[in-house]
């Protein structure tokens, strides 16, 4: 009789989760289209599907496939990388605020480019393609120092430990950004400000390349730990009654969570945002599964910055506003307000 | 770490505290207050030795330039040291407690994100405020903030409970942070902004204690007054009501303090967040889990690393001043660090 009613609920969830995947891919196409459309030269929709089948101008071309191609892809990439990166650090530490921040990725990051921006002025051609690298080097060292100080022989990783010692690398590290930036020239200022914000700049498809290998390596893997995800979740001594081991996992699914913000604050700058609110914002969507979380949370995140990117192109042009602040300011009141309608 | 055992609800709870270490380092920290205080004047640009600094106090003499240094210049800039600490860390110390969320500080309120704000809309559409000013229009954002928390995490049908207020913290703060970048970067504000925050206490005269001090020193006491009550609701919502706690009351007691103490301190010199995060961890960890402890330690654990922190700010590269924040960074980072590593695993 019970196991009857757990697969009618389990079916229920499972058709659920399936709508909507469905439902989010589906808008994921449709802002693909106005994103298409939307940049300082207006392209009609007929001429963006024109030119998508190869019978565009080249002047069509140039704009589509080299300038907003790349960009929303990577708009999307980014997206799905922090928000499975969120929803792994929430899994395994079962703390609601918990996001790639707080793995000190973002601070990380911001202190390798602060550092170049203050030794380098930010405007010469070579430097921006260096960036990444940096921020990707600045991020994994802060991650492995907060490894290294939540990792103790008899324990394995911590994970509350990990988010103090987090929250204390990335107080400490800011103060440092604080100090460097107030000597910067205005420029120099904005320029960091602007980064720090969350600003997608590689608008190439060597970052799309330089990003890409990453998701694909990564997500699969995490998907596939999905269940070892929700055995995590449920605390570590009934983790291991079920057989899974807790410390190894928990390692390999730690490093995926580095590996997968770390590549996207390279290219993103500060969106972290997303890691936080894009798995809340699934789990409300779809339940706390992961097999159904992760994929979900990946979208979710993938639309957001998809859509914050494609207006703050269209609202100030043609220099646009940080995606990150446009990724607050519309996630923020929808996430409130799926928090006011719930249980 | 701040809520044990739920299960031993609801007769009265047994709590690890340590009674004995915690009137030591009230005492002590008393007694290093004082003097960190007399220190914290008679250092800077230049010295001005204690006995001066005690003439100074007791029989203050017009005439004498030094007398005057340390009454319009250096006295008022350590007592607002010692203020401003211990109100950050006993609003900390009061969050965590009643969210039992060990990452709580009153920046998850939205009140430093809406002072953040407030003072970006102001450095971009009315320069030139005074300072007064600016203080009053952000302790004004930071109502402002949290009344948004607030109000939205009361929406729910379910009420108020702790992990939803945390949410809808970060959500609110994460949304006026975004807000008040975007005023910083498209009117070119932000260098203001970051010279502001870093600047510290270092300007404070007179009339921003008579200001703040009255508000500070009244929910400081609040504070502890409630305290029995927030060591109950860190055991959790039900084993304070079982235990005959009104925990709708001492929650909204705890927020108005927290709106004053974090409030004030904030507006007065910017945000130091971390001295609010990581002081109640260190004297939680000293003293046990009793809130009627924590909450005196915590008020002056926070004003001594304040104070020292600011000694620290004038000595590390004089004339100039190295921001604040920089310095509690500095001292606190590898201390709490030391913490977590001592800590038994969790």
């Amino acid at each position: 009789m019970s196991t009857l009613y757990v697969t009618a609920t389990e079916q229920r969830r499972k058709k659920r989760a399936y709508i909507v995947i469905a439902a989010l891919s589906s808008l994921i196409i449709i802002s693909f289209m106005i994103s298409m459309n939307t940049g300082y030269i207006r392209l009609s929709p007929l001429d963006v599907l024109k030119t998508l089948f190869g019978g565009g101008t080249e002047k069509q071309e140039l704009i589509l496939f080299d300038f907003r191609l790349p960009r929303i892809v990577i708009s999307v990439l980014i997206g799905a990388g922090f928000a499975v990166s969120g929803a792994i650090i929430q899994g395994l530490s079962r703390n609601p605020l918990a996001d790639p921040g707080l793995l000190g990725i973002n601070a990380g990051a911001s202190l390798a480019v602060v550092l170049f921006i203050s030794f380098y002025p930010a405007t010469e051609r070579g430097s921006i393609f260096l960036m990444p690298f940096l921020a990707l080097l600045g991020a994994a060292l802060t991650a492995l120092l907060i490894f290294a100080f939540s990792y103790k022989r008899s324990h394995g990783l911590m994970p509350t430990r990990m988010i103090l010692v987090g929250i204390a690398f990335a107080a400490g590290i800011s103060a440092t950004i604080q100090i460097l930036q107030i000597r910067l020239d205005p420029n120099q200022f904005q320029f960091i400000a602007v980064w720090m914000a969350g600003n997608i700049w590689g608008t190439n498809w060597k970052f799309v390349l330089a990003l890409l290998p990453w998701l694909l390596f990564i997500l699969p893997f995490v998907f596939y730990k999905a269940k070892v995800l929700d055995a995590l979740n449920l605390g570590d001594q009934l983790a291991a009654g079920l057989g899974a081991q807790v410390n190894k996992e928990r390692a390999w699914l730690l490093a995926a969570a580095v590996g997968l913000a770390g590549s996207c604050v390279a290219v993103g700058g500060g969106i972290g945002f997303v890691g936080l609110i894009a798995p809340h914002v699934a789990r409300r969507l779809v339940g706390p599964q992961h097999q159904a979380l992760l994929p979900a949370s990946a979208l979710t995140g993938g639309l957001l910055v998809l859509v914050a990117d494609t207006l703050g192109r269209w609202i100030i042009q043609p220099d646009g506003i940080p995606t990150g602040i446009v990724v607050a300011v519309i996630g923020a009141p929808y996430f409130l307000y799926l928090l006011s309608r719930s249980k | 770490m701040s809520a044990p055992m739920k299960s031993k609800a609801p007769s009265a709870p047994k709590l690890r505290t340590r009674p004995f270490t915690a009137s030591l380092i009230l005492i002590g920290g008393i007694s290093a207050l004082v003097l960190s205080l007399a220190l914290s004047i008679s250092v800077g640009a230049a010295n001005i030795s204690l006995s001066t600094v005690g003439e100074a106090v007791f029989r203050f003499n017009p005439d004498l330039t030094d007398h005057l240094v340390i009454k319009e210049l250096r006295m008022p800039r350590a007592i607002a040291g010692a203020l401003v600490g211990a109100a950050f860390a006993v609003a900390g110390a009061v969050m965590q407690g009643m969210t039992r969320n060990p990452l709580a500080d009153s920046s998850l309120l939205g009140i430093n994100a809406g002072a953040g704000l407030m003072l970006a809309v102001c450095f971009a559409f009315f320069p030139g405020l005074s300072y007064l000013k600016l203080m009053f229009m952000s302790f004004g954002g930071a109502a402002i903030g949290l009344g948004l928390v607030y109000g939205i995490g009361s929406l729910a049908k379910g009420g108020l409970t702790p992990v939803r207020i945390t949410l809808a913290g970060a959500a609110v703060g994460a949304l006026l942070v975004a807000l008040a970048e975007g005023i910083a970067i498209y009117f070119r504000v932000g260098q203001d902004l970051a010279f502001w925050y870093a600047g510290g206490i270092a300007g404070t005269k007179w009339l921003q204690i008579q200001v703040i001090a009255p508000w500070i020193i009244g929910a400081l006491l609040a504070a502890a007054v409630i305290s029995r009550s927030i060591t109950l609701l860190s055991l959790g919502d039900d084993v304070a009501a079982g235990l005959g706690q009104r925990t709708g009351l001492v929650k909204a007691a705890g927020v108005v303090i927290v709106l004053l103490l974090a409030g004030a301190a904030v507006s007065a010199v910017g945000s130091v967040g971390f001295a609010g995060l990581i002081i109640p961890h260190i004297a939680r960890f000293l003293v046990g889990v009793d809130y009627r402890w924590i909450i005196p330690c915590s008020a002056v654990l926070g004003s001594l690393l304040m104070v020292f922190a600011d000694i620290g700010a004038r000595m590390v590269n004089p004339p100039a001043e190295t921001p604040i924040g920089m310095i509690i960074a500095v001292i606190g980072v590898p201390f709490f660090l030391y913490l977590i590593t001592r800590m038994r695993g969790e």
